[in-house]
């Protein structure tokens, strides 16, 4: 009988061996797969049990959370929702999280690596875990004020500092309030989510960085005069033929300047006058001399067809890759496939600004450890140089006569110089029109780069143009955060 | 073998073995004190930490009647003291610990649900742990020699039939999460009487294959090297094997229905030396259960959640895979070390007081308490295995193994079920899980392993051979 017994004893010995190696499998070698699954609410709960650390503007908290009694710990409150929804993006309980709170959650739920210790440190004191706190780089005045300037209109505002490529303030309308998608009740939270998603405002669009790409229209002059003037042909005063109608090459498609005349008078134009008048036959023309693969080199200096994240996800600005002639002409304009976003815009504007040198964009100023050990600080990247000095030299007297004598005459402040220039550009044939405004102030030291952007006419359809809409926005703003 | 060493034991015996008789029992029933008083500290100790996990602050009302509790394990040690006094030290201690762990689990679940008093699982855990332990106690004091049980043989065989077959009395048997195992007067009083089956069972099958075993084990025809029985010896087989398949097609309990025959089978096998039977009984059981799985929804569906559990379409069917991904999430959770007692969320995992329980203690004790609570399991079945090795009549031998076995193979089915090493039944976890029926069955397979290994104590020429 004892033979029998070993044997059934062996068999239960191998029995809880098999549990052993079963329970081993599940809790140790399978566990990270197990919490990576998207039905395992305890790894949601678990990034939501520690306290998330605050978003800050200026020192006060535009995104925080606060203790609540139920499954999820913490509830996080967006201070002025709002106004800093393209900033602070949201954290919904059953998705993905947006803006900063999605781009730093490792850092502000306290998992990146550079809080390894820190994280443990706190686990052996027995101290609740804590996650980073994150300062921008937006300036509430500049923020408050791109705000009240947009008013009701459909459209994005975004200021940079061109010596750094801090983004002071970004702006986007119409918005959404991130609280209401922070609630702990998932189905509010899909409700809310389809009803914005269905909005025919498109409210979840951040304009400022991506959103229904617009065409650059005349803005894009910007990029073709820095082309002409980097290939050493051209000067300001280069002369172009100056005709009221303009056939495009291979096609019977006509293009007219905006004043629906010659371009100020006279039988042949300078590239100045062009540019400051905002004429669209003469950079056409200037497009088809230099040809798309010059103007497509000159646009990726400036940014185009790179992806940017300041950290938050961009959508890319392009300049198209084979166009054919009367599309090469229609971008000279900032028509046909090119497309950008203010960011971009506003970083053709700052390179101006700043010598000739792209700065990249980025909305952190600093990330800093429960403990106050700060883990980064703001480190301005260049992006690469666009144009020489002298370039960017010409280009900003030419912009300056642009706001103080031409087409972006409604941009002028007193006692200021500002540089600009508008832009009113064609989307469909019976469509409203986009309308912009980069710039930057004061011309002479800049502290500013402005873009604004204004979709659907404004309001006034096909009546609406840049410096009737855009540039007043743009000086609004600038006054602001010049005088404060 | 008993005659091996019996004819050795004489020469073997020491001159001192009358003192050593004297003094081994106090010196058992001192380790025992010892063992009981650092399971009772644990105890305690996990209950204090549940308070403090999970709330925040010290509630004495539990811990006093943790305390009771204790009270009454220790009047079970002094009642031993008198009547088994060379019982074995240990089965007591493990038993308590793991009694007192699932209590600390339980009431750790009662505070996530915001249960309380009454309505708490925990309270009602601690009252049937009090009946479970005064019927140990009742059945120590009342068996003082476990061949007793011997004449009682037919009489356990009837007495299992009857308890299996109560809840399919009309009236009287409840459905419950698909199996009808349960009898019970409205939601009151609820009481599942295969539980305690599984004793009479034991003894039945030790009592009936000590008599039979001859005619079981020595004629038949030998095949592939094995001998077989004869058609007519497979009776006994048969009769098991049609019960556990009415278990499956009525009970709708394929755990029960494993647990049954898996018992049957060991102690035919311990009994007969026949390895033919266990192949035999293997395979009529497996080819009952695809059958079974053919054809009855529910068993198929098990087999589904077992084989496809990460499936979308079977985590999301009605009875599907969802609750066990939900305790490998839990243990998961726990990972190595574990969240700590109260600080997990085993309360998100279904029924996490009893078929989950196992799920919750990995989640929040880790893969370490894991191990050492299955750990406490092998050390109590290996304890009531020493019995059979060391037991002097095999009526003896065959129950202590039979009820270790039935042990070992409720740990293995039910952890097994949640690890998914098999499918998942609905059988309880010895002593950790929540619900009374199975507390009081496991508590007296404690008075019965308890009295069994007394009376081996009581001739230590076999303990010392053994």
């Amino acid at each position: 009988m004892n033979r029998e017994l070993k044997r059934v004893t062996i068999v239960s010995l191998l029995m809880f061996l098999t549990l052993f190696v079963a329970s081993t499998i599940i809790q140790y070698a399978q566990a990270d797969n197990l919490a990576a699954d998207p039905r395992n609410a305890r790894t949601l709960y678990q990034s939501y049990s520690v306290e998330r650390g605050p978003i800050l503007v200026g020192g006060d908290p535009i995104a925080f959370s606060e203790p609540s009694d139920d499954d999820y710990k913490f509830q996080r409150i967006y201070a002025n929702g709002p106004l800093y929804a393209p900033v602070t993006g949201f954290i919904p309980v059953n998705g993905e999280a947006t803006g900063l709170e999605g781009s730093l959650n490792a850092e502000l739920s306290g998992t990146s690596e550079s809080q390894f210790f820190d994280s443990l440190n706190r686990l052996i004191s027995g101290q609740d875990p804590m996650g980073a706190s994150v300062e921008v780089t937006i300036d509430p005045v500049a923020q408050q004020a791109a705000w009240d300037a947009l008013g009701d209109y459909t459209g994005a505002i975004i200021v940079t500092q061109p010596s750094s490529g801090r983004i002071v303030a970004m702006v986007t309308k119409p918005t959404y309030d991130p609280n209401s998608l922070a609630v702990h009740n998932g189905e509010e939270v899909d409700q809310t989510y389809r009803n914005l998603v269905e909005d025919p405002g498109d409210p979840l669009f951040n304009r400022a960085t991506g959103g229904d790409m617009n065409p650059p229209g005349s803005v894009f002059k910007l990029v073709m005069t820095a082309a002409a003037l980097e290939s050493g042909q051209y000067t300001p005063d280069s002369t172009f033929p100056n005709p009221a109608e303009f056939t495009l090459p291979e096609t019977s498609s006509v293009v007219r300047n905006s004043s629906g005349g010659t371009c100020g008078g006279g039988s042949e134009v300078t590239l100045a006058t062009a540019l400051r008048l905002s004429c669209n036959i003469p950079f056409a023309e200037l497009a088809l001399e230099l040809g798309d693969d010059a103007i497509r080199a000159q646009a990726e200096k400036f940014g185009f067809n790179s992806n940017f994240s300041i950290p938050n996800p961009t959508e890319t600005s392009t300049y198209p890759a084979n166009p054919d002639a009367p599309q090469t002409a229609l971008s000279g304009f900032g028509q046909g496939d090119v497309r950008a976003t203010p960011m971009q815009m506003a970083m053709v504007s700052a390179a101006i600004a700043n010598g000739g040198i792209v700065m990249d964009p980025d909305l952190v100023e600093s990330i800093t450890a429960p403990d106050f050990r700060p883990i980064e600080e703001f480190d301005a990247t260049q992006f690469g140089r666009a144009i020489s000095e002298s370039t960017a030299r010409t280009m900003t007297e030419m912009m300056v006569n642009g706001v103080e004598n031409g087409a972006a005459s409604n941009a002028r402040i007193d006692g200021v110089s500002v540089a600009g220039k508008t832009g009113t550009a064609e989307n469909g044939e019976d469509d409203p029109y986009t309308l912009w405004f980069t710039g930057f102030a004061p011309a002479d030291d800049p502290q500013y780069a402005i873009t604004v952007l204004v979709e659907d006419g404004g309001g006034l359809g096909q009546e609406g143009f840049g410096n009737l809409i855009a540039a007043p926005l743009a000086k609004q703003v600038l006054e602001a955060v010049l005088n404060k | 073998m008993t005659d091996r060493s019996a004819a050795r034991a004489p020469e073997r015996a020491p001159a001192t073995g009358s003192v050593r008789r004297i003094r081994m029992p106090q010196k058992l029933r001192n380790l025992e004190l010892g063992l009981l008083i650092v399971a009772c500290v644990i105890n305690a100790g996990a209950i204090v930490l549940v308070q403090l996990g999970a709330l925040g602050r010290i509630d004495t009302q539990l811990v006093l009647l943790g305390a009771g509790l204790s009270v009454l394990v220790f009047g079970l040690h002094v009642a031993m003291r008198f009547v088994a006094r060379d019982a074995d030290p240990f089965l007591l201690p493990i038993a308590t610990v793991l009694n007192g762990l699932g209590i600390a689990m339980i009431y750790r679940i009662d505070i996530a649900y915001g249960d309380a008093g009454w309505e708490s699982a925990a309270v009602r855990q601690i009252v049937w742990s009090v009946i479970a332990i005064v019927a140990a106690l009742a059945t120590i004091l009342l068996i003082r020699n476990h061949r007793t049980l011997f004449r009682y043989t037919y009489l356990s065989g009837l007495i299992a039939i009857v308890l299996l077959l109560l809840p399919l009395v009309p009236g009287l048997g409840q459905t419950r999460g698909g199996a009808r195992v349960w009898i019970g007067i409205g939601d009151l009083v609820t009481f599942q009487p295969g539980e305690i089956a599984k004793i009479a069972l034991a003894v039945f099958f030790a009592g009936y294959l000590v008599r039979n075993r001859d005619s079981l084990s020595m004629v038949g025809r030998t095949f592939l090297g094995m001998r077989f029985p004869r058609g007519r010896d497979l009776g006994p087989l048969l009769v098991v094997w049609a019960l556990s398949m009415a278990v499956i097609v009525f009970q709708r309990d394929l755990g029960t229905a494993l647990l049954y025959f898996g018992l049957f089978l060991v102690m035919l096998y311990v009994a007969t030396s026949r390895l033919s039977w266990v192949v035999l009984g293997l395979s009529m059981f497996f080819a009952g259960a695809i059958i079974a799985s053919q054809t009855l929804d529910y068993v198929n569906g098990r087999f589904q959640n077992w084989l496809n559990a990460f499936d979308p379409a079977v985590y999301d069917a009605q009875g599907g895979s969802f609750q066990l991904v939900q305790g490998l999430f839990g243990l998961a959770n726990g990972g190595l070390i574990g969240t700590g007692l109260g600080q997990g969320r085993p309360d998100l995992t279904p029924v996490p007081q009893s078929d989950y329980i196992i799920a919750s203690l990995g989640e929040e004790l880790g893969l370490a308490g894991l191990f050492a609570i299955l750990a406490l399991y092998v050390l109590f079945v290996a304890r009531g295995f020493r019995i059979g090795f060391a037991g002097q009549d095999d009526f003896g031998k065959l129950l202590g193994v039979g009820l270790s076995f039935v042990v070992a193979l409720q740990v293995f089915i039910v952890v097994g079920g949640v690890t998914r090493v098999i499918p998942l039944t609905g059988l309880t976890t010895p002593f950790l899980a929540a619900g009374g029926s199975s507390l009081v069955a496991n508590w007296i397979i404690v008075a019965l392993l308890l009295r069994l290994s007394d009376t081996v104590r009581n001739h230590p020429r076999l303990v010392i051979d053994g």
